[in-house]
């Protein structure tokens, strides 16, 4: 249960204010509603590359970071499919700095063009890092366009490809800027050793003369529901074959978004959950097994994968991972082992409220849903799960035809040791 | 009007009162630091455990009983376990580290005593199954053939080699090491290693008298010795001696640049003013290290360097991942930044502004009850106290350049370092 209180700014800036004062420090945390389904198919990877550039310096302060280290503070940020989210955190004695250094970001950039340039290395080696000089590391950006035809959750968050990453110009950026950046397209959340009145006389002070800008209605196209299973089969240069299976589930704000969340937990949470049990300690099948939902706004996926042993074939392998998802849809669950995940979410949202910065976040998330009161509903639509539900929803979820499946093989080769 | 160019006034960062713990000795020695929370739901029980080296220096057996602990008991297999901790929503998390080694159980105040339980039979009663270590051989073995194709990965596996040789702390994962794991060698282990004369235990949070009580019908009256006090036993290490190891990879994009070199650790009266230099040079986002490579030149997505303490040595390092294109101009710059450190003095501000940075983030470490069991811990096992960061505040406050600089010229040197390079390297450079 999180304590807040909120107002809004006439310029539309959504404020909420959590006090703890059992804390010294204080945390601002402001969520741009603009992630990377906002992009444009031709210009993939912008709303995190953009994020890079909001610590390049702003209209009036030409360097973000120091004058906040200066007051002992940290930032960082984080962009998804859906949202960019930006946070401080900071010595409460120094509450103001935080203001100063948000407010003027979202005034306007000094869109520098030599800050333009390193942040398109940045990103192209954050890229490379991640997703192209590991192993399986470019496995979403192959799932996501098999899953996804039409809505833009088809590409990642980093991006389609490096070249529209290379090819950003200081145009697109302002574009970028003006059309998601605005104080009626944010949520700010000050949490910990604060005060309700401090926080909205430093809001006013510092945010309520940044105009608010003209918000376009969010016009996705929606994701046909799938007809046929799809696949992808590639020859990789990794040490052991991996599968992956994806199938469309509900969005987030969904009743049923808790179910397909639970069904996920029933599979692999923890080393007494299903497929970790059935297929890599009961029977030596797999190396590795997973389920987990992608927790997108938008219609999601949930995923099964596993890296099967030397001695197991693929084929057998898929087979493995479907009969667990056949047992699901057939066989009516117990209420214990329903009981089991139950109380598992109730501990992990008491350790999610350990931390300020994790308390102000997720009130800024569920504010993007819809309400950031919904937040604190979050436990009791998990514990009002049935067998049925989970039946039920088992049935809607796993069926070939709204699969996406991608396999790769290991390419015979030696290895240098 | 408001003036946006102005930063708002600034106002000195507090030094924080660390919780002192309560300390109880159980009767069989078993010695119980106790940090309380009184409106917190979550308890967390930390039993910690010196790693005991007799004679052999493989460390792998260590990460492998860690990991086997919870594999079964006399009375309870490894699926009645999980199913136990899962179903009341607890944690159990085994985890070892370079001197100890952990079994650390989360649970809500209400399950508390469903659980205890499972923690006391697996510190009394394990049994390392035959059957458990086979899979975690096999599984092992896969992991590691993941493992072996990141760049990252291999860089650092050469740099503890070559820094550690053949002692615990270079020991490395091999196939040929996971097969030669045996139930024996892992049962010996847990024998000499985990009774209460060799476990420290840390509870944090709502840790009501009822819970003590609890506590101590477990782990007191029913938790005997094993083994006579064992000991610990010192590594020896092999003289080190700078020099530079290349891998080529032939598809590589990227170079994993692994930098380094043993030094002092935490019981060192110098630890936290090298902490305060390492912190400037490359210890923190607005570093010399990352606005150079990084903000600067665009090399790579991060680069940092850290001072680790081992309770035996500390060692120095730097790591990155760099296009390989940029991996000499890479180490020339860094080779650039250590001339710099040596020969030029900080100015005043970026010695302001480090000072700063760090006594606010020590003041933001602190979550929660579990932060301040962290700090304890963190000293606790050097034989040093919670004075430590009453010195430590103190060393940090009162840095000047020419204390920079003379740190720099003892613990910063460039040409002593231990260079790893896994990936392209363009050859000019070495």
């Amino acid at each position: 249960m999180i304590n807040y209180q909120r107002f809004t700014l006439d310029n539309g800036l959504r404020v909420l204010v959590h006090e703890d004062h059992t804390t010294a420090m204080a945390c601002v945390n402001i969520l741009y509603d603009v992630g990377a389904r906002d992009e444009f198919p031709d210009k993939t990877g912008f709303a995190h590359l953009f994020e890079h550039l909001m610590f390049g310096g702003s209209v009036n302060i030409p360097n973000y970071d120091t004058p906040l280290q200066e007051v002992g503070g940290e930032n960082n940020a984080f962009t998804s499919n859906d949202i960019t989210n930006y946070y401080i955190t900071l010595p409460s004695a120094n509450l103001e700095t935080a203001f100063w250094l948000e407010s003027d970001r979202m005034l306007s950039l000094a869109f520098s063009e030599q800050s333009l340039e390193v942040q398109r290395n940045v990103v192209c080696e954050e890229f490379k890092q991640r997703y192209l000089n590991q192993p399986y590391g470019d496995v979403w950006l192959r799932l996501r366009p098999l899953a996804y035809k039409e809505h833009p959750y088809r590409w990642a968050t980093i991006g389609k490809e490096l070249r529209h990453i290379e090819e950003a110009t200081m145009e697109d950026v302002k574009a970028f800027f003006f059309k998601h950046y605005a104080p009626n397209n944010a949520v700010m959340v000050v949490a910990g050793d604060v005060t309700f009145d401090q926080v909205k006389l430093l809001a006013e002070k510092w945010f309520a003369n940044i105009p608010a800008r003209p918000k376009q209605e969010r016009k996705l196209p929606r994701e046909p529901k799938q007809l046929a299973p799809r696949r992808e089969e590639v020859y990789a240069d990794v040490p052991v074959n991996s599968i992956y299976i994806a199938f469309h589930g509900p969005g987030r704000i969904d009743p049923d978004y808790p179910v397909m969340d639970l069904l996920s937990d029933i599979l692999s949470r923890g080393s007494s959950s299903r497929i970790y049990r059935a297929l890599v300690k009961d029977k030596p099948l797999f190396s590795e097994v997973n389920a987990y939902v992608c927790g997108s706004i938008d219609p999601n996926l949930i995923v099964i994968e596993g890296k099967p042993l030397p001695h197991v074939d693929m084929a057998e392998a898929e087979k493995l991972l479907w009969n667990q998802l056949y047992i699901l849809k057939s066989e009516m669950m117990k209420e214990t082992e329903l009981q089991k995940v139950k109380n598992k979410i109730e501990s992990t949202m008491v350790f999610a409220e350990l931390s300020i910065l994790d308390r102000a976040m997720n009130l800024a998330f569920f504010e993007v849903l819809g309400d950031a009161g919904l937040y604190n509903q979050e436990v009791a639509k998990y514990l009002a799960v049935t067998p049925s539900d989970i039946q039920r929803v088992a049935q809607e979820i796993f069926m070939p035809e709204n699969s996406s499946t991608l396999i790769y093989y290991a390419k015979e080769q030696e290895h240098a040791e | 009007m408001l003036n946006r160019t102005v930063a708002p006034s600034r106002h000195d960062i507090q030094d924080i009162a660390f919780v002192q713990p309560d300390e109880v000795v159980f009767d069989n020695g078993l010695r119980v630091f106790i940090f309380r929370a009184p409106t917190q739901e979550l308890i967390k029980a930390e039993f910690i455990f010196q790693n005991i080296f007799d004679g052999s220096e493989n460390s792998l057996l260590h990460t492998c009983a860690s990991h086997m602990l919870k594999e079964g008991t006399k009375t309870r297999t490894s699926t009645q376990i999980a199913e136990e901790i899962d179903f009341y929503g607890a944690y159990l998390m085994p985890e070892y580290s370079f001197d100890q080694t952990s079994l650390t159980l989360y649970s809500l105040n209400k399950h508390l005593s469903s659980v205890l339980p499972v923690v006391h039979d697996i510190l009394n009663n394990a049994t390392f199954p035959d059957a458990e270590l086979e899979t975690y051989i096999r599984n092992n073995k896969q992991t590691l053939q993941i493992s072996l194709q990141k760049n990252e990965y291999l860089a650092r596996r050469l740099f503890f080699k070559n820094l550690f040789g053949e002692s615990r702390y270079g020991r490395i994962p091999t196939e040929d090491a996971y097969d030669r794991l045996n139930r024996e060698d892992l049962i010996e282990l847990y024998r000499k290693q985990v009774h209460p004369q060799n476990c420290t235990l840390i509870l944090s949070g709502n840790i009501t008298e009822d819970v003590l009580t609890q506590v101590r019908e477990l782990f007191d009256i029913r938790w005997r010795n094993t083994s006579e006090a064992s000991r610990i036993g010192s590594p020896i290490f092999p003289d080190f001696t700078p020099k530079t190891v290349v891998e080529e990879r032939a598809d590589a994009l990227q170079s994993a640049i692994r930098l380094g070199m043993p030094t002092v650790n935490r019981v060192h009266p110098d630890f936290p003013a090298v902490q305060f230099v390492n912190t400037l040079f490359g210890g923190y986002f607005g570093s010399r290290l990352m606005r150079n490579i990084r903000e600067e030149k665009g090399f790579t997505y991060s680069i940092g360097s850290a001072f680790a303490s081992l309770q035996h040595t500390g060692f120095f390092t730097i790591a990155t991942e760099v296009g390989v294109d940029s991996t000499g101009a890479t180490l020339a710059e860094i080779e650039k930044e250590f001339d710099i450190l040596r020969n030029t003095q900080a100015t005043e501000q970026e010695i302001a502004l480090v000072k700063n940075y760090i006594l606010g983030s020590i003041l933001g470490t602190i979550e929660s009850i579990f932060s301040h069991a962290d700090k304890f811990k963190a000293v606790y096992f050097y034989g040093l106290d919670l004075s430590y960061y009453t010195r430590y505040n103190e060393i940090i406050r009162n840095m000047t350049a020419a204390d920079v600089q003379r740190i720099a010229n003892t613990y910063f040197d460039y040409n002593n370092l231990l260079k790893i390079v896994v990936g392209k390297s363009s050859s000019n450079f070495f």
